[in-house]
């Protein structure tokens, strides 16, 4: 094993803050382009800890499953920025507590 | 013509089911025309009937068809026609005939005027059925289409609450007496296996031996109903509130016909009471007693038809009195002239309710005898009727009526001396009311006098109450023979007397002023007892605290459904956690997410606890 050897417990560590953070700003933005992003960032927060594990372990596994979530991530951007345009056209705003009409 | 009795009653029938289904697009003549041409011709061939009647006392059994036949029962819709029929048949079409007349006048302003005139043929469509039924079944039929006439008409104005009461109060009150009634028609039933008057009696004569308890019960049941019918004590709190419908009505139905169906029940089924002579002793003693308790009422009221209203009550009372000593004849003759007189006295207060801006209180009238000179003599007349004075109708039958009541053993003296303070009290009452209204000074001035359709039934009427008493009604065939002893002459004379002493205490009172009864009046002991009787002796006030109220107050309890308060009260629970949970659906994306995490956050808590625990 060459390079720099960072212990498993400090990638996991970032992977955690990198969740909590994603998840957060998925709590506190109402645009939805940034909630978007948010959910970007949650993705690849799960993503770096499959790769972490993976490289621990010795394993390709890791690696796999992060290409699985590439592939997820990308179609889920391409649904969210349909729903993004949806949302623009149909509350002429990307803030969405004003899409509440489902409540009841 | 005996061929075609059932015709009588079908013809006010059919005119009043006309008048239903057509009565708004008719004029008022034509609704005129046919209501009261309708009684009219039911009385012509009643006339025709009782002339052939006359000639050959032949007794009509008529059988239409079978009304219903379930094992073995088979009542017919069939009419039986005797002496007694015939009086109470010529009773109700002819003076019906001139009720019908004067309401053409009275009524004339109403705008419900077909519907008046429907509901009265109606009745007396009924009313007949009633009187010429052959068996009992139809009779009852007859007796509950009356009452619901009688329901209809006392709530003819039913724009004013106090009307429909009244009429609630009549239909339920004598529905009591009915209930009663008809478990003696089942008894009777089941007993005898039949339910055809005549038949029935002849069975019971074999069947039962005088004084046992069977025709006891059964004779009481009918009591029952009767006395319901005809407001007897203790049913009798209807009569006073049915005054609320128009004056017409109560002639006919208040006065002259439907309340002495009950007289009529008790005498068409006389050969079962006589085989109960307890039966016959209640039904005397609930006549004198009522007969008296009214006339103490009648003294003390205001409004006039109350006091007629009251009247009849104690009149009514006076030919049950005569059906319990066993004089039927002359129960049946005093039902007949008191139907003349009591018709004329309603009918006159009709007039000068009609003439005098629908005024009620006779101290508000005064002086009316020379402004309205034929409701004056109509009233005179009959007012000398009712009060028995000699020579009237009314003398005739109230006499035998005391007279016979003296010759029964025991209890006779006892119940003749009640009757004549009964007759005392009446004549005190009727001149009352004719000194106070006619005479004195004039309080309210009429608008209008009486016109010929009132004048006309009025004269009818007077004389009929006049010369009513010498009549001689074809019912010798039907009742046994009494034993045609008289007693001593001095009963007699103090029968005969007593009305006219009457008459004096009222001339000296309110008329000569001579005797002066405000000291009396005003003691403590005389106001109270004045309001004691003008309240009917508290027996309203009685009835409301002992069944109106509690009836009320459970059915206000029981209006709030306490059984199902307990399912109300899961509904409630389930739609108040409903509503705890539509607040959490509040369609804002942030905040399901946040819900999430938090529950995220507490379910890996409670797992790594859990596992720390295990481990």
């Amino acid at each position: 094993m060459d390079g720099l050897n960072i212990p498993l417990n400090h990638i996991l560590l970032v992977s955690s803050l990198l969740f909590a953070i994603g998840m957060l700003g998925l709590m506190i933005r109402r645009n939805i382009i940034f909630i978007l992003m948010s959910l970007e960032v949650m993705l690849n927060a799960a993503a770096l800890a499959f790769v972490a594990a993976g490289a621990h372990w010795g394993q390709p596994d890791g690696q796999i499953v992060f290409m699985l979530i590439l592939t997820v991530a990308a179609a889920e951007v391409a649904v969210g920025l349909g729903l993004v345009l949806q949302v623009q056209k149909r509350f002429k705003t990307l803030d969405m507590d004003h899409a509440n009409r489902m409540q009841g | 013509m005996s061929e075609t009795i059932w015709l009588i009653p079908l013809i006010p029938l059919l005119s009043s089911v006309t008048l239903m289904l057509f009565g708004s697009r008719f004029k008022a003549l034509q609704i005129g025309a046919l209501g009261v041409g309708s009684v009219g011709i039911a009385a012509l061939l009643t006339l025709l009937l009782a002339a052939e009647f006359m000639q050959n006392q032949q007794v009509i059994q008529l059988s239409l068809w079978t009304w219903m036949e379930v094992a073995g029962f088979a009542p017919g819709i069939s009419f039986y026609f005797d002496g007694l029929t015939l009086v109470m048949m010529s009773v109700i079409t002819g003076v019906g005939f001139l009720i019908h007349l004067f309401s053409t006048e009275f009524m004339e302003k109403d705008p419900s005027y077909a519907r008046y005139f429907a509901y009265l043929n109606m009745f007396v469509a009924a009313m007949l059925v009633l009187v010429m039924a052959d068996n009992l079944l139809l009779l009852y039929l007859g007796w509950e289409g009356v009452g619901v006439c009688s329901y209809l008409l006392v709530g003819f104005w039913y724009q004013h609450n106090a009307n429909g009461h009244a009429a609630r109060k009549a239909f339920i009150v004598t529905r009591i007496g009915d209930t009663a009634m008809a478990l003696g028609l089942l008894l009777l039933f089941t007993e005898l296996g039949t339910l055809d008057i005549q038949t029935m009696v002849g069975e019971a004569n074999q069947t039962w031996q005088v004084g046992d308890t069977v025709p006891l019960i059964a004779c009481l049941l009918l009591v029952c109903g009767a006395v319901g019918k005809s407001a007897q004590l203790p049913l009798h709190t209807w009569l006073p509130d049915a005054m609320a419908g128009p004056t017409p009505v109560s002639a006919l139905i208040h006065a002259a016909t439907m309340v002495t169906a009950g007289v009529y029940l008790i005498a068409r089924t006389h050969g079962l009471f006589l085989l109960a002579p307890t039966a016959m002793t209640v039904v005397a003693v609930i006549g004198i007693t009522t007969s008296l308790m009214a006339a103490f009422t009648a003294l003390m009221q205001t409004d006039i038809k109350r006091i007629l209203a009251y009247s009849t009550i104690s009149q009514i009372g006076y030919m049950f009195l005569a059906l319990g000593v066993g004089a039927w004849s002359a129960g049946i003759f005093h039902l007949m002239t008191h139907a003349f007189f009591k018709a004329l006295l309603f009918l006159g207060s009709g007039a000068i309710i009609h003439c005098l801006h629908h005024e009620h209180n006779i101290f508000k009238m005064g002086g009316l005898r020379t402004k309205m000179p034929v409701t004056f003599w109509s009233f005179m007349i009959g007012s000398a009727a009712l009060a028995a004075l000699p020579m009237t109708s009314g003398f005739f039958s109230k006499d035998q009526i005391l007279l016979q009541a003296y010759q029964l053993p025991d209890i006779g003296p006892g119940l003749w001396m009640a009757g004549l303070l009964g007759a005392l009290l009446t004549a005190i009452y009727s001149f009352r009311l004719v000194f106070v209204v006619f005479f004195g000074k004039a309080n309210t001035e009429p608008d209008k006098d009486t016109g010929w359709r009132m004048a006309v039934p009025l004269s009818v009427l007077c004389f009929l109450a006049m010369v009513g008493g010498w009549f001689m009604i074809p019912v010798t065939e039907v009742f046994p023979a009494g034993d045609g002893s008289h007693p001593a002459h001095w009963v007699e004379y103090v029968s005969i007397s007593v009305p006219i002493f009457g008459v004096l205490i009222a001339y000296l009172i309110f008329y000569s002023g001579r005797l002066k009864i405000d000291g009396l009046a005003n003691s403590a002991l005389g106001k109270s007892l004045g309001q004691f009787w003008l309240s009917g002796w508290g027996i309203d006030w009685l009835y409301d605290r002992l069944f109106v109220r509690p009836y009320y107050g459970l059915a206000n309890l029981l209006k709030g459904e306490p059984v199902d308060a307990i399912y109300g009260f899961i509904v409630a629970l389930n739609q108040t956690f409903n509503h705890w949970l539509s607040v959490a659906q509040s369609g804002r994306m942030r905040w399901y997410l946040a819900s999430m995490v938090a529950g995220l956050i507490l379910v890996i808590t409670l797992a790594a606890n859990l596992s720390v625990g295990v481990l």
